[in-house]
């Protein structure tokens, strides 16, 4: 079974320091949601953990599948396994989701394997489009290119279609519930289930309760400043929907500010 | 307190001077065939003009002081003994399963192969020597009609001493179905390789034609200089593909200029991928009412390669529609510069002109100018460009490799994504897959060449 552990981890971007000291495992099979308000590094630890290079790590590691994830290229971590689903994926112009899809898949193979000759074109037309039903997506979609005038929800139906084609072992969701309507949250969220079982590990990270009515987890972390400053159950994640994060910060925050 | 400057002068500039000239001389002029009286005067012409300095203004952005001028000969006609064969991909047919006819030019001589049909048709498809002792009258009314002499120094040149070229001529009403193909390979050192290329679609015919240009590698300088002429006449169609692919010790200079009659319609695809440097002028009269054209550039420069294409759109009737997009990549210290101009002639009403220039830096020490301009004279029309120079971003890039693509491969796939809007201009696959294995090599290519 796979782990993903983040040991005392400290960021810093443009030398102001992000994350401060922040611990987390999640386990192939689980699912964490990690809680916070704005401004506090949900975001920052999500782009660390995929390797993006504004991010300067400080101090701490991060370890997964015994490799040392922080010497590894973002193309490296992918590969090993490591998925982020972006909060504002990028466009990708002239570069059409299917011919993007089929690259990412033949570099997996190709790292596997220097002689591989890449996925034959009618396994991979098939594999896409059974995908693609499952997210309810027109076949059309294919050959759009990446993210290219995409609505919100399309963007996030594209993520989720990338993770169902890769099948990553831990995979990161980036307020994914970000910008979306009820229906298109519905059928993100029943992707996600869909994928999520014993093989799958997923880190949602969300500033609203509302996508845990959806994607039930298994943790519920609270961040405050860069750090992890309470873990539980999903019951805490409703506590939060009631009280709101004034009771965390006053908690921590004063605490640390005395 | 103003301080008054020093001035101390430690070296004088002549910009744009040549140090060293051409050794032509007019007893190399042919002493006798069809276009004799043409060359003679373009050689007039050539003999009264300077080599181009930075001080005018279509050279501004392309120095010539660096070339090799008194370096070239003119090939003899066994001049291809002992020189490079033409390899095999460049014969291969680009459009279609086989050519209607094929020209190879080569230095001193030229190979031509013809589908008798064509013949039986009155298409004329031959060398440039042929034609002038096989069909003189025809050829006498198409060499320096389109592209004069008057118009530059190469351009003067290349009329007068072109011992090499093609003349394409397709009578009223046939229509042309396989394509036409001709290759100018250039092999050897120290040579000028002058060609001069006659395209006449007649009135209601219709042509789909190639012409590439192309030479090995080689350790020392030759130049190019081509004169290319097209009529497309009165309702006539023609899709005409030009790829450069030379050497990089070529200089190559080019005219290029199509006329397009009424309701007649041009698709010009234009490559470049090779060369030292390259000067280009590429233009399309729109003179004929309703005439229309397209013209699509892709050009991909790396390591020193010096590209400047200027393009001109000239509407000089009404209802011309025109519609241009140019997109290059640069690699290493490789510079391009692309100047288009469109131009509406007074009373030409109803036009409709585009022209886009984009661009994509891979490497910081590369450079691209994108210098577009309108000049209208009419006033009931409509004409707009779009100019951009843009670098690889960081962003698209590290999406790319979350999905596990490697960092070379992601830039490339970012590259091929800029130019999949020419692509889609071009209805070839062979013509396609040509641009993106340049694609690929010049992407793969180490940067320290």
């Amino acid at each position: 079974m796979s782990q993903l552990l983040v040991k005392n981890l400290h960021v810093s971007i443009d030398g102001k320091e992000i994350l401060k000291g922040l611990d987390l495992t999640v386990n192939q099979g689980e699912i964490h949601a990690i809680m916070g308000p704005n401004g506090t590094g949900k975001s920052t630890l999500a782009y660390t953990l995929m390797g993006h290079p504004s991010y300067e790590v400080t101090a701490g590691e991060v370890w997964f599948k015994d490799q040392n994830v922080l010497e590894l290229e973002a193309d490296e971590r992918s590969r090993l396994g490591l998925f982020l689903a972006f909060q504002y994926p990028v466009a990708i112009p002239g570069v059409t989701v299917a011919n993007f899809l089929r690259t990412a898949l033949n570099a997996r193979r190709r790292a596997e394997n220097p002689e591989d000759k890449g996925v034959p074109i009618p396994e991979f037309r098939k594999l896409l489009l059974e995908k693609m039903s499952l997210l309810q997506m027109e076949s059309a979609f294919a050959g759009r290119y990446l993210n290219e005038g995409f609505s919100g929800g399309e963007k996030k139906r594209a993520e989720i279609l990338q993770m169902a084609t890769l099948r990553p072992e831990i995979a990161i969701l980036d307020e994914t519930d970000s910008g979306l309507d009820i229906d298109a949250l519905r059928i993100v969220s029943e992707g996600v289930n869909a994928l999520s079982g014993p093989e799958l590990g997923v880190l949602v990270i969300t500033h609203y309760q509302r996508l845990l009515n959806y994607i039930k987890p298994d943790f519920v972390h609270i961040m405050l400043s860069g750090r992890i400053v309470e873990s539980g159950g999903p019951e805490l994640a409703l506590q939060l929907e009631e009280r709101g994060y004034d009771w965390v910060r006053e908690k921590y925050e004063n605490g640390v500010a005395a | 307190m103003e301080e008054k400057p020093r001035i101390v002068v430690t070296r004088t500039r002549r910009p744009g001077a040549a140090t060293r000239d051409f050794v032509f001389t007019a007893d190399m002029l042919p002493s006798d065939g069809a276009l004799k009286d043409y060359r003679l005067q373009a050689w007039k012409t050539y003999a009264s003009l300077a080599m181009p300095t930075t001080r005018e203004e279509a050279w501004r952005r392309t120095d010539l002081r660096g070339l090799p001028a008194d370096s070239f000969r003119l090939p003899t006609p066994e001049a291809l003994q002992g020189l490079a064969p033409i390899p095999a991909d460049l014969l291969k047919p680009l459009i279609s399963d086989q050519h209607g006819g094929q020209i190879v030019l080569t230095p001193g001589g030229a190979s031509v192969e013809v589908d008798a049909a064509l013949n039986r048709n009155g298409v004329i498809f031959t060398d440039l020597k042929t034609a002038e002792r096989d069909h003189p009258e025809l050829v006498r009314k198409m060499a320096g009609q389109i592209v004069r002499p008057e118009e530059g120094r190469f351009a003067a040149l290349a009329g007068a001493l072109s011992q090499n070229g093609v003349v394409l001529y397709v009578p009223r009403g046939v229509i042309v179905e396989q394509p036409l193909h001709s290759v100018l390979w250039g092999p050897g050192t120290g040579l000028a390789h002058l060609s001069h290329v006659l395209v006449w679609v007649d009135d209601g015919a219709s042509l789909t034609y190639v012409h590439e240009t192309a030479s090995p590698q080689q350790d020392a300088a030759s130049m190019h200089a081509g004169n290319l002429e097209i009529r497309v006449g009165d309702g006539a169609a023609l899709k005409f593909v030009e790829l450069q692919s030379w050497g990089r010790k070529i200089w190559n200079f080019t005219h290029a200029r199509a006329q397009v009659g009424r309701d007649g319609n041009l698709d010009w695809i234009y490559g470049a991928v090779g060369s030292h440097l390259t000067k280009t002028f590429a233009e399309m009269d729109l003179d004929g009412e309703g005439a229309s054209g397209r013209m699509s550039g892709f050009f991909f420069a790396d390591g020193t390669q010096h590209l400047d294409l200027d393009t001109q759109q000239n509407h000089q009737a009404e209802h011309t529609t025109s519609d241009l997009l140019f997109k290059g990549a640069l690699k290493g210290s490789s510079r391009t510069v692309w100047q288009g101009m469109i131009y509406v002639a007074p009373g030409a009403q109803k036009t409709d002109g585009y022209q886009a220039n984009r661009n994509l830096i891979l490497d910081r020490n590369a450079r691209a100018d994108s210098i577009p301009g309108l000049e209208i004279l009419a006033d009931d029309v409509r004409c707009s460009h779009g100019a951009t120079v843009g670098t690889l971003e960081e962003e698209p890039l590290f999406y790319l490799q979350s999905r596990g693509i490697p960092e070379k491969e992601a830039a490339r796939l970012v590259v091929e994504g800029f130019f999949d809007p020419i692509m889609q201009r071009i209805p070839f696959e062979g013509v396609r897959e040509r641009f993106q294995q340049a694609i690929l090599d010049k992407m793969a290519a180490d940067e320290n060449q």
